[in-house]
C-alpha cells in the first residue's frame, strides 16, 4: 500500500489556495478515488462532481497536474511520481473546491435549432450505417466539456463567451448539419453568432477529449467549409434568399411540437 | 399564493429527476400545454441512464420479422416469472416500438440494418433479436435525444437541486416539494398540481453495484413517506457481470450485450459452464450443446439459443455457484471471453466502451484477453405500486415511473426492458399527471408545516459538535447490506440485517457534518442517508417474509419458487410518514389477467 501526496485546490468565487493531502493509494486506483478517500477520511465536505465513475457521464473533469481530464479515468500509476495536482477547470467560474458552474454551455445548448425531419414513413425512416457513422462519432460527447475548458477562446478570454459556442457545440452543430433528415439550416446562425471563425484549429479539444471524437478534422473544418461555401457561393446565397420567404426561423423551428 | 419563507416556484406538473423517465414525462406534459418543471440532484444529461449500455427492446421486427408484441408480452413475464404487472408488461410489449421510432424523429441515431432499419440485438431472455442499440452506448443516445428534445421545447429544469420530502395539502394530495440547492444549500420549495417521481434506483446501498451515487432510493423512499406502497422490494438485480478487478472498478458494468454478440462465460478450468445451469422453466428453448449454441448466433432458427443467454437471475446464481464451488478466477468472479470468438474488428466495432474501459482502467485488451467479471448489485425491480395506464399510485397527484416504479418487470427484469420502459411509463405517466391536472382535482393548499420539519431534519447534522461522520455510515451499510441481504439470502442473516438498519437509523440520528451548506458532499449524503435507510429496511422485510425463490430474490434455505406466493406482491406503506416510521407489509393480489394473454403464456410452457 502506498501513498501520495495530492494538491487539491480548495477555495470559492472569493479565492482559494491548495491544500495538502497526504493519503493511501491502492493498485489500479483512479484520480476519482483518492479524491473520494480524501472525503470519506480527512475532508468530508471536499467539494467534487461525479456520477458515474465509469467515463460515460462526463462530470469529474478537472485539471490534474494541469491537463484537463476526468478524474474517473486517470489512473495514478500513470501520473509521474510526485505530488498530484489537482484543480478545476479554468474556463468556469468556481462554486467550489473542484466544482465549477459550467452553465455557459446549458446556455449554449438552448440556442440550437433543433433536428427538422420530414414526416415518419411507416415502420420508421430508413437511413443507412454509413450515412448515420458521421453524426454517431459526435454524439459519443458525454458533455464533460474538457473541449471547452481547454479552448482559448474562451479559456483566456471571458469577453469571447458572449459570441462563441466552443467544440462542444461546434460538433452538435456538426451533428446537426450532417444529419440524414434534417431539413433546418444553421449555417448564417453558426458563422454569425456562434463564433466558428474564431477557431484557428489548433486541435487542443481533440486532444483532451476522452471520447476520441475528432472534433477539429471531422467536425470543425468540413463544418467551416461548409459555412463559407454558403455564404461565398453567389448561386447558394441566391438559393438560400429565395428558400428564406418560406423556412422556419431557427427559434421556430427550435420549439416544433413532437410529431 | 403560498406564503413560503424560501424561495418558491409553481408548476403545473413538477418531475423530480432527469433521468429517461422524468425527461419522457416531461415532453408529454409539456405538450399538453401546461407549465412543466424538472429538478434533478445532479446536472442535465448525466442521470444514470447514460449507463445503460446494450439497447431498448422493443418487438419492431426488423431482424426477425417473426418478433411481435405477444412475444415480448410473453419473455417479460416469463423473465419476471410470473410476478408482474400483467398490464404493464402488456402496455410496455405493445407501446415500446413507437416510443423507439419517436426517438428518430427527435434526432436519435441508431445502428442500422443493411436495409436501412433500426439494428436490433440479441440479449438474455428475448426470443428474438430485438434490442435497438447504438453501440454499447445506447443509453447516452436516449438521454441525450431526450435532453435535447426538453431543452428545445423550453422547459425548467432545476439542476444540482437535492428534494428532500413530498408536501401534502390538508387533504393528502400532493402538492409539491421542498428541496435544497447544492451549490449553496439554500431551500427552495415547489407547489403544483401534480408530482412524478422519476428517481431511479437504490443500489448504492450496496458495497459492489454498477450504480452512480445518485442511486440512493430518494424517490422510493419519498413516495412512502407521502402514503404510497412499495411492492416486490425484495427482488434486487445483481447484474451477472461486473468488473471485479482492480478492485476501485470492481462493480463497474460489462454490458450483457457482450453475450449477445457471442461471448461466452468460461470458469478456472476454461469450461463453458452455463450449460450445466439450464433450469426446466428454459430447458426446451435451450442449446444442449456448444455446437448448437454457436449455431444459434447466425440464425435462431438453426438450433436453440446459447445458455448464456438465460435472464439475468439465472446467469448471476450460476456464476456465484462456480465461484463457490471453487472454480473462479484469481479475484473471485468468472471469465468472460469475446477475444476467442469474434474478430478484433468486430469487437471494437460492436463493443467500443467496453474495449475502452477494460484497456483503461484494467490494462486489459478485450480483443486479445478474457475479461474477469462477476455479479453485481444493478437494478431494483420493486418500487412504487402504480396504475399501469396512468402511472398513479396511492397519493393522490403522486405518480411513479422508470425504476422507481414497481411491477413491469416482476421478480427479475430482462435486459432491454428498462429503457424501453423509460420512455413508455414516462410518457404514460406526463399523460396521466396532465390529465389529472386537467380534471380539476389538485391539491389546494400547500403545508408549510412539513416544509418546516423537513428544513429542520435537514440542517440538524450541522448543530451537531460531536457525532458520526456519514461516510462511514454509508460504507457500514454497504457493506451490511451486502453480506446479509446481498444476491444469495438466508434467514438468520436477514433478522440480523433488521436488528441492524434499527442501529444504523439511530446512528443517522448522530450525523454531525463539517463544513458550510455550500456544495458540501458530507452533508449531501447525511440527508440522503434517511432514504438509503428506508429502502433498505423494506428490502430486507420483504425478503424476509418472501420463504421462497423466484428473480432476483434467492433464499438459500427455500431454494425452489413456491406457487402460493406467486399470486400477491408485498406491499409496504408507512406507518407515521417519517423516515424512522415503522413500516407495515401486506399482501397486495396481482391483476387477474385476461384468458387471450393466459393463453399465451400457456403456448410457452
Amino acid at each position: 500500500m502506498a501513498e501520495v501526496t495530492m494538491r487539491v485546490w480548495r477555495g470559492d468565487a472569493n479565492g482559494g489556495d491548495f491544500e495538502l493531502y497526504t493519503i493511501e493509494q491502492n493498485e489500479g486506483e483512479v484520480v476519482l478515488d483518492v479524491i473520494h478517500r480524501i472525503q470519506a477520511t480527512e475532508a468530508p465536505d471536499l467539494a467534487c462532481r461525479w456520477n458515474c465513475k465509469a467515463g460515460k457521464c462526463g462530470s469529474c473533469s478537472a485539471e490534474i497536474n494541469g491537463k484537463p481530464r476526468l478524474m474517473c479515468m486517470t489512473r495514478m500509476d500513470q501520473l509521474p511520481e510526485g505530488p498530484v495536482t489537482v484543480t478545476p477547470m479554468k474556463t468556469f467560474p468556481i462554486i467550489r473546491d473542484l466544482v465549477t458552474d459550467v452553465s455557459f454551455n446549458y446556455v449554449q445548448a438552448q440556442k440550437v435549432p433543433a433536428l427538422l425531419p420530414p414526416p415518419m414513413p411507416e415502420g420508421g425512416y430508413r437511413m443507412f450505417q454509413e450515412d448515420v457513422e458521421r453524426g454517431q462519432e459526435f454524439r459519443k460527447c458525454i458533455e464533460c466539456f474538457l473541449c471547452q475548458d481547454v479552448c482559448h477562446v474562451i479559456r483566456d478570454h471571458e469577453d469571447n463567451k458572449v459570441h462563441y459556442a466552443g467544440p462542444r457545440f461546434f460538433i452538435r452543430y456538426a451533428e446537426l448539419e450532417m444529419h440524414p433528415l434534417d431539413t433546418n439550416d444553421r449555417r448564417d446562425l453558426i458563422r454569425e453568432e456562434m463564433g466558428l471563425g474564431y477557431c484557428n484549429i489548433t486541435k487542443c479539444c481533440t486532444e483532451v477529449c476522452p471520447e476520441h471524437i475528432k472534433i477539429t478534422d471531422n467536425a470543425i473544418i468540413p463544418l467551416k467549409e461548409r459555412v463559407v461555401d454558403a455564404h461565398y457561393d453567389p448561386v447558394a446565397w441566391l438559393g438560400r434568399k429565395i428558400r428564406r420567404q418560406t423556412k422556419r426561423s431557427a427559434q421556430e423551428a427550435a420549439v416544433q411540437p413532437a410529431p | 399564493m403560498t406564503e413560503s419563507p424560501y424561495e418558491h416556484h409553481d408548476y403545473d406538473v413538477l418531475i423530480i429527476g432527469a433521468g429517461g423517465a422524468g425527461l419522457r414525462a416531461a415532453i408529454e406534459a409539456k405538450q399538453r400545454g401546461l407549465k412543466v418543471g424538472i429538478v434533478t440532484k445532479s446536472l442535465l444529461g448525466k442521470a444514470h441512464t447514460v449507463m445503460a449500455e446494450g439497447g431498448m427492446a422493443a418487438a419492431m421486427g426488423n431482424v426477425y420479422p417473426e418478433d411481435n408484441w405477444q412475444v415480448h408480452f410473453r419473455d417479460t413475464m416469463r423473465g419476471g416469472k410470473y410476478l408482474n404487472n400483467y398490464r404493464m408488461a402488456e402496455l410496455h410489449a405493445q407501446e415500446s416500438p413507437q416510443r423507439v421510432w419517436e426517438l428518430e424523429q427527435w434526432g436519435a441515431l441508431f445502428d442500422r440494418t443493411k436495409d436501412g432499419k433500426i439494428l436490433q440485438r440479441d440479449f438474455g431472455g428475448h426470443r428474438y433479436a430485438r434490442l435497438a442499440h447504438v453501440g454499447d452506448r445506447t443509453g447516452l443516445e436516449l438521454i441525450r435525444t431526450l435532453q435535447q428534445k426538453v431543452v428545445s421545447m423550453g422547459t425548467d429544469v432545476f439542476m444540482e437541486c437535492k428534494v428532500l420530502q413530498l408536501v401534502h395539502d390538508d387533504d393528502g394530495h400532493v402538492a409539491g416539494c421542498v428541496g435544497y440547492w447544492r451549490a449553496t444549500g439554500e431551500i427552495v420549495t415547489f407547489q403544483a398540481k401534480a408530482v412524478i417521481v422519476a428517481t431511479g434506483g437504490t443500489g448504492k446501498s450496496w458495497k459492489f453495484t454498477s450504480n452512480s451515487w445518485e442511486g440512493t432510493g430518494d424517490g422510493h423512499a419519498m413516495a412512502l413517506w407521502a402514503g404510497a406502497k412499495l411492492i416486490d422490494m425484495e427482488c434486487v438485480q445483481f447484474h451477472p457481470t461486473g468488473m471485479v478487478w482492480p478492485l476501485s472498478v470492481r462493480g463497474l458494468l460489462v454490458t450483457e450485450s457482450v453475450r449477445g454478440d457471442g461471448g461466452v462465460l468460461r470458469n478456472a478450468e476454461g469450461k463453458r459452464f452455463m450449460f450445466d445451469y439450464v433450469v426446466d422453466m428454459f430447458r426446451a428453448e435451450t442449446a444442449d450443446t456448444e455446437e448448437e449454441a454457436d449455431k444459434w448466433y447466425d440464425d435462431h432458427t438453426a438450433g436453440r439459443r446459447a445458455p448464456e443467454l438465460l435472464p439475468r437471475d439465472e446467469v448471476a446464481r450460476a456464476i456465484n455457484a462456480e465461484v463457490k464451488a471453487g472454480r473462479g478466477s484469481p479475484h473471485g468472479g468468472v471469465y468472460l471471453d469475446i477475444a476467442s470468438r469474434r474478430s478484433a474488428e468486430f469487437i471494437r466495432r460492436r463493443l467500443p466502451s467496453m474495449y475502452h474501459q477494460f484497456m483503461e482502467l484494467a490494462g486489459v485488451d478485450i480483443t486479445k484477453e478474457s475479461m474477469e467479471i462477476g455479479p453485481t448489485c444493478h437494478y431494483i425491480m420493486g418500487g412504487v405500486q402504480v396504475d399501469a395506464e396512468s402511472a398513479a399510485t396511492a397519493v393522490a397527484g403522486l405518480f411513479a415511473a422508470g425504476e422507481v416504479a414497481g411491477g413491469l418487470h416482476g421478480a427479475n427484469r430482462l435486459g432491454g426492458n428498462s429503457l424501453s420502459d423509460l420512455v413508455v411509463f414516462g410518457r404514460r405517466a406526463g399523460i396521466g399527471a396532465a390529465d389529472y391536472v386537467e380534471s380539476g382535482a389538485s391539491a389546494t393548499g400547500f403545508n408549510m408545516g412539513e416544509v418546516e420539519s423537513a428544513v429542520k431534519a435537514a440542517f440538524e447534522p450541522f448543530d451537531r459538535s460531536e457525532g458520526e461522520n456519514p461516510y462511514d455510515i454509508q460504507r457500514d451499510l454497504q457493506e451490511m447490506m451486502h453480506v446479509n441481504v446481498g444476491i444469495i439470502r438466508t434467514e438468520s442473516e436477514l433478522d440480523f440485517a433488521q436488528e441492524q438498519l434499527e442501529v444504523f437509523t439511530e446512528r443517522v440520528k448522530n450525523i454531525a457534518v463539517k463544513g458550510g451548506r455550500a456544495y458540501n458532499p458530507g452533508w449531501n449524503l447525511a440527508t440522503d442517508l434517511p432514504a438509503m435507510l428506508t429502502v433498505s429496511k423494506c428490502v430486507a422485510r420483504g425478503a424476509s417474509l418472501r420463504k421462497e425463490s423466484r428473480g432476483g430474490h434467492t433464499r438459500e434455505d427455500f431454494p425452489q419458487a413456491d406457487p402460493e406466493y406467486a399470486t400477491f406482491n408485498f406491499a409496504h406503506s408507512s406507518q407515521g410518514g417519517q423516515w424512522d416510521s415503522p413500516i407495515r407489509t401486506d399482501q397486495s393480489p396481482l391483476l387477474v389477467m385476461p384468458d387471450e394473454l393466459k393463453a399465451l403464456l400457456e403456448e410457452a410452457k
